[in-house]
């Protein structure tokens, strides 16, 4: 998955040049918005999941650490889905409700995406908007600095760093946050030098506004739409990492658990006829990131709309 | 164009040289020694195992050998965990495999995406691109980590046409479901860019001029239009190839194909430093040369940014 | 014979936000050698008109009418029939230099693959007919630039390559879009010139689109006002220049700079074109005319033929205006 960087240019370029009418822009986003069926669904879906996450814990009748002993041994015949048990989503290999687990999957998925995605998207707008800002050279030297961090292999640095500090969920979070504001700071960089040179940021210039106030007060405002689009377009390509790393098992540990690892476990287990464990983590996986990205896109296509 | 090379390669090696410290300084960074371990190790023997590694010699002096050793005999050093093995006999093991997956994959990926996104750009709005595009999307969210457990349920479980793993060499049974799980997010993502990248294109301005000239739509694509539009995906074709490398790590676990991914999470697992760092190394090499032939392929097609 | 003959011309655009109808019921006839100027403010819908004779709308636009080329139907033609006729019969000149020319190719390829697939030339001596046309075009050192990418020329000398790129073939007419908007304006004299001798020397006939009135009074022997797609005036130049029938021709008149009436006010129109995504329902100039009266709103007067080849689209009469 990729955020396409040709559309974003394009939003970019569009909002840019659409500055002055800013408030009609909105309101007709989001007319058009709701108009895009996808993107309505998608919204709907993520709306539950949502849900899911925060009340799934009520609804399960088993807690995510409890052992099934009349499962246990036999989860392929007796562990399967089933409400008059209670696991409505079968029992993973151990005899652990994968309901619960699910939930509990889910809460720790959303939240590194989500919260990787604002980190990202708070380091790479504050320095895309200072480099776009202040240019000349310092600007090159902050790009060339991307240029070279974009040539790391990030997702084996990560790791090394995961192995090296401990895996905890906090550095998790940092470390997916990091790896992903690269991006966002070329597309910020590139908004901040065309309204750079709009009126009213030179008419600020001129009554002697510093630079800071400038960035904080008026560009940052004015890249709101790009950011938001790319924001939620984040979320899904952090869930991923996320997931991919625990996949491993080198991320979220036990008894801690996320999508990633659920799949892990249900991948690894496909041979002994538990196909449960691997099909309820992947779809809630798969439903969520089609959500996000139809979200981000109808987003992005409400806010620049173009026959594509 | 030689001096632009000169300067990308100005670029290239002190990225390399900042990649090889700032791993070498982690791992020192990092709390507890390699040979920490639970039972503590008798003073001597500590003293003994740190001279053999050399980790009694001041820092400088030891990240002056270890870069030293990479740079001039292309030597990782000794391995921390296995005593008998250097980090050069694991990589050496594992790399042929990973390239020959690795470049199959990528060959794959970028001949269909590319493909796809053209063919979906020219009949655009009509039930071929509708198609493409619901493909792409579709195969977006299914990285490798899901394709693989899904394509082992399907060819190896159900239908038992393929092996589930193994390497055996690089027999063609061996190597069909690697390469489709590291390849099918890829050929969504050049698929999706292709297109839009080409629909860009074909209303410039510059197009326009072709089509006025009553070239054929055709000519028009071929000669005109398939070169700028190659360039998004050129770029792209940078960070596809990192993310790949990282996907290789996968496919090694889940189809035991024996290659370097499986040799780094190994390591990392048992905080064999030297190996991790060694691998890190290695796809941080490769990813810039990458990137290096990437720049130069881009400045081949623009002629704007060759002087 | 005329050598095109535009019957009720319209363009419309399919928009995620409606149909916009940039173009309604346009008329000309242009014979071999005559000059047409149409002149509209942006958003007119004057450059839309021109795609759609050659066949270049976008893929959301769509042109209803009639447009003959040389007797034959050109509007809407499939490929086989519009593209000999492409660059060969009928040539354009494009509004922006720095885009409309391929900015990934050599100015020796651009310009030879038009001689190579029209006349079946061989590629060095289509190249050396390019470099003939660049001197024509009074671009210095030619034959050594001829091997140059577009970015490697300025601005008006990039519109020179342009120019001469369409006349490769000798074609029977020319479209030139806006020519010089892009220009700087000392540049811009220039490269009128140009064409003027140019259209003299070939015997073209051409339809120059232009926002500037001025322009088209020392180039082109007939004048068609657009404003809002719709035509509101069309007439030879000279009497539309002693007489403008129209509010807006007048408009327009008053607002080109004149050296012999140094330190007047320059007029401009007050407010903006319309936004043709709701076009307003009567006249669209309404909104800016000092004579709109509540019919104009409403509706507009057909354009009808007041004195010979003089037209005229206005609910208000000739003697209302004076």
């Amino acid at each position: 998955m990729v955020v396409d960087t040709i559309k974003m240019k394009s939003l970019s370029d569009r909002l840019a040049a659409e500055e002055v009418k800013g408030r009609s822009l909105w309101a007709d986003a989001r007319h058009r918005f709701l108009r895009n069926k996808a993107a309505v669904v998608g919204l709907v879906i993520l709306f539950l999941i949502g849900l899911f996450a925060i009340f799934g814990n009520y609804v399960a009748a088993w807690s995510n650490e409890e052992l099934d002993f009349s499962v246990m041994g036999q989860v392929a015949d007796l562990g399967g889905p089933s409400l008059s048990n209670g696991h409505y989503f079968g029992t993973d290999d151990l005899g652990r409700d994968l309901f619960a687990r699910t939930v509990q999957g889910t809460r720790i998925s959303l939240m590194v995406g989500i919260v990787g995605s604002l980190i990202a998207v708070v380091v790479g707008t504050l320095y895309g908007a200072t480099a776009g800002y202040v240019g000349g050279r310092v600007d090159n030297i902050m790009m060339r600095t991307v240029d070279i961090l974009m040539s790391i292999p990030y997702m084996f640095v990560l790791i090394l760093l995961l192995v090296m500090f401990g895996r905890s969920i906090a550095m998790l979070f940092i470390g997916i946050g990091l790896i992903s504001w690269l991006d966002m700071s070329r597309i910020v960089r590139g908004q901040t030098l065309s309204l750079k040179h709009k009126e009213f940021i030179e008419a600020a210039q001129a009554t002697g506004v510093p630079s800071f106030t400038i960035i904080w007060r008026h560009i940052v405002p004015n890249l709101l739409g790009v950011v938001a689009v790319y924001a939620t377009l984040l979320v899904p390509l952090m869930i991923l990492t996320e997931s991919f790393i625990s996949f491993l098992g080198l991320g979220v540990q036990e008894p801690l658990t996320s999508w990633g690892a659920l799949i892990s476990e249900g991948a690894g287990t496909i041979n002994y006829g538990t196909l449960w464990q691997l099909a309820f983590p992947l779809f809630f996986f798969i439903i969520t990131l089609f959500a996000f990205f139809f979200v981000g896109d109808g987003l992005r296509d409400a806010l620049d709309p173009k026959d594509r | 164009m030689l001096s632009y090379i000169a300067k990308r390669l100005a670029i290239a090696v002190p990225t390399l040289l900042l990649l090889i410290i700032i791993s070498f300084l982690l791992m020192h960074a990092a709390p507890g020694g390699p040979f920490t371990q639970e039972r503590a190790l008798p003073p001597q023997v500590l003293a003994n195992l740190e001279a053999k590694y050399g980790l009694d010699q001041p820092l400088w002096r030891q990240m002056a050998n270890y870069v030293w050793g990479i740079v001039a005999h292309f030597d990782f050093g000794p391995s921390f965990i296995y005593k008998d093995r250097t980090v050069n006999e694991i990589i050496a093991q594992g790399f042929p495999v990973t390239l020959t997956y690795g470049s199959l994959s990528f060959a794959l990926a970028v001949l269909v995406g590319v493909s796809l996104g053209v063919a979906a750009a020219i009949r655009h709005n009509t039930w071929l691109d509708y198609l493409a595009v619901g493909v792409s999307i579709g195969a977006q969210v299914l990285p490798n980590f899901v394709m693989a457990p899904i394509l082992v349920l399907v060819f190896t479980l159900w239908l038992r046409w393929l092996p589930g793993g193994g390497w055996e060499g690089g027999e063609w049974q061996y190597i069909i479901m690697p390469v489709v799980a590291l390849s099918t997010s890829f050929m969504a993502s050049i698929a999706r860019i292709t297109r839009s990248s080409m629909l860009e294109v074909l209303n410039s301005n510059h197009i326009r001029t072709a089509r006025a000239k009553g070239l054929p739509e055709r000519k028009v694509i071929l000669r005109h239009a398939l070169k700028p539009a190659m360039l998004p995906v050129i770029s792209y074709l940078g960070p596809a190839f990192v993310t790949m490398i990282t996907g290789s790590v996968v496919v090694d676990i889940y189809f035991s194909t024996g290659g370097i991914g499986k040799a780094f999470v190994d390591s990392a697992l048992n905080r064999d430093y030297a190996v991790m760092m060694g691998v890190t190394i290695l796809v941080g090499a490769l990813t810039i040369l990458f990137n290096l032939v990437v720049d130069i392929l881009y400045a081949w097609i623009d002629p704007k940014i060759r002087y | 014979m005329a050598l095109l003959e535009v019957r009720d011309l319209g363009v419309s655009f399919a928009t995620p936000d409606g149909t916009v109808n940039a173009v309604n019921g346009v008329n000309f006839t242009l014979d071999k050698g005559e000059t047409l100027g149409i002149v509209g403010e942006s958003g007119s819908g004057k450059s839309q008109l021109s795609f759609a004779i050659m066949g270049l709308l976008a893929k959301n636009g769509r042109a209803t009418g009639s447009v003959m080329f040389d007797g034959r139907e050109i509007l809407n033609a499939p490929p086989h029939v519009i593209n000999p006729i492409r660059a060969n019969k009928i040539a354009m000149v494009f509004q922006d230099p720095m885009t409309s020319l391929n900015p990934y190719m050599r100015v020796a390829d651009q310009m030879a693959e038009v001689l190579i697939h029209h006349k079946g030339m061989g590629k060095s001596e289509a190249v050396q007919e390019a470099v003939h046309m660049l001197d024509a075009v009074k671009i210095p050192d030619a034959k050594g630039r001829v091997g140059l990418y577009p970015h490697e020329f300025s601005g008006g000398m990039r519109q020179r390559v342009m120019i001469a790129m369409s006349l490769l073939c000798r074609p029977e007419l020319l479209i030139a879009d806006e020519p010089t908007t892009a220009l700087d304006v000392t540049v811009q004299a220039q490269i009128m010139t140009l064409l003027a001798d140019l259209q003299r020397d070939f015997g073209m006939a051409t339809i120059l689109i232009t926002h500037d009135l001025g322009v088209v009074a020392g180039f082109c022997e007939d004048v068609l006002v657009l404003y809002g797609g719709q035509v509101m005036e069309q007439s030879p130049v000279d009497p539309l220049f002693q007489t403008p029938t129209h509010p807006y021709t007048r408009g327009l008149l008053r607002a080109i700079p004149r050296v012999d009436h140094e330190g007047e006010d320059l007029d401009s129109i007050p407010g903006s074109p319309p936004n043709m995504t709701n076009a307003p329902r009567g006249c669209p100039f309404a909104p800016r005319c000092d004579f709109a009266a509540d019919d104009c709103r409403d509706h507009l007067a057909a354009l009808t033929e007041f004195a010979p080849d003089r037209w005229r689209a206005c609910n208000r009469t000739l003697e209302e205006l004076a």
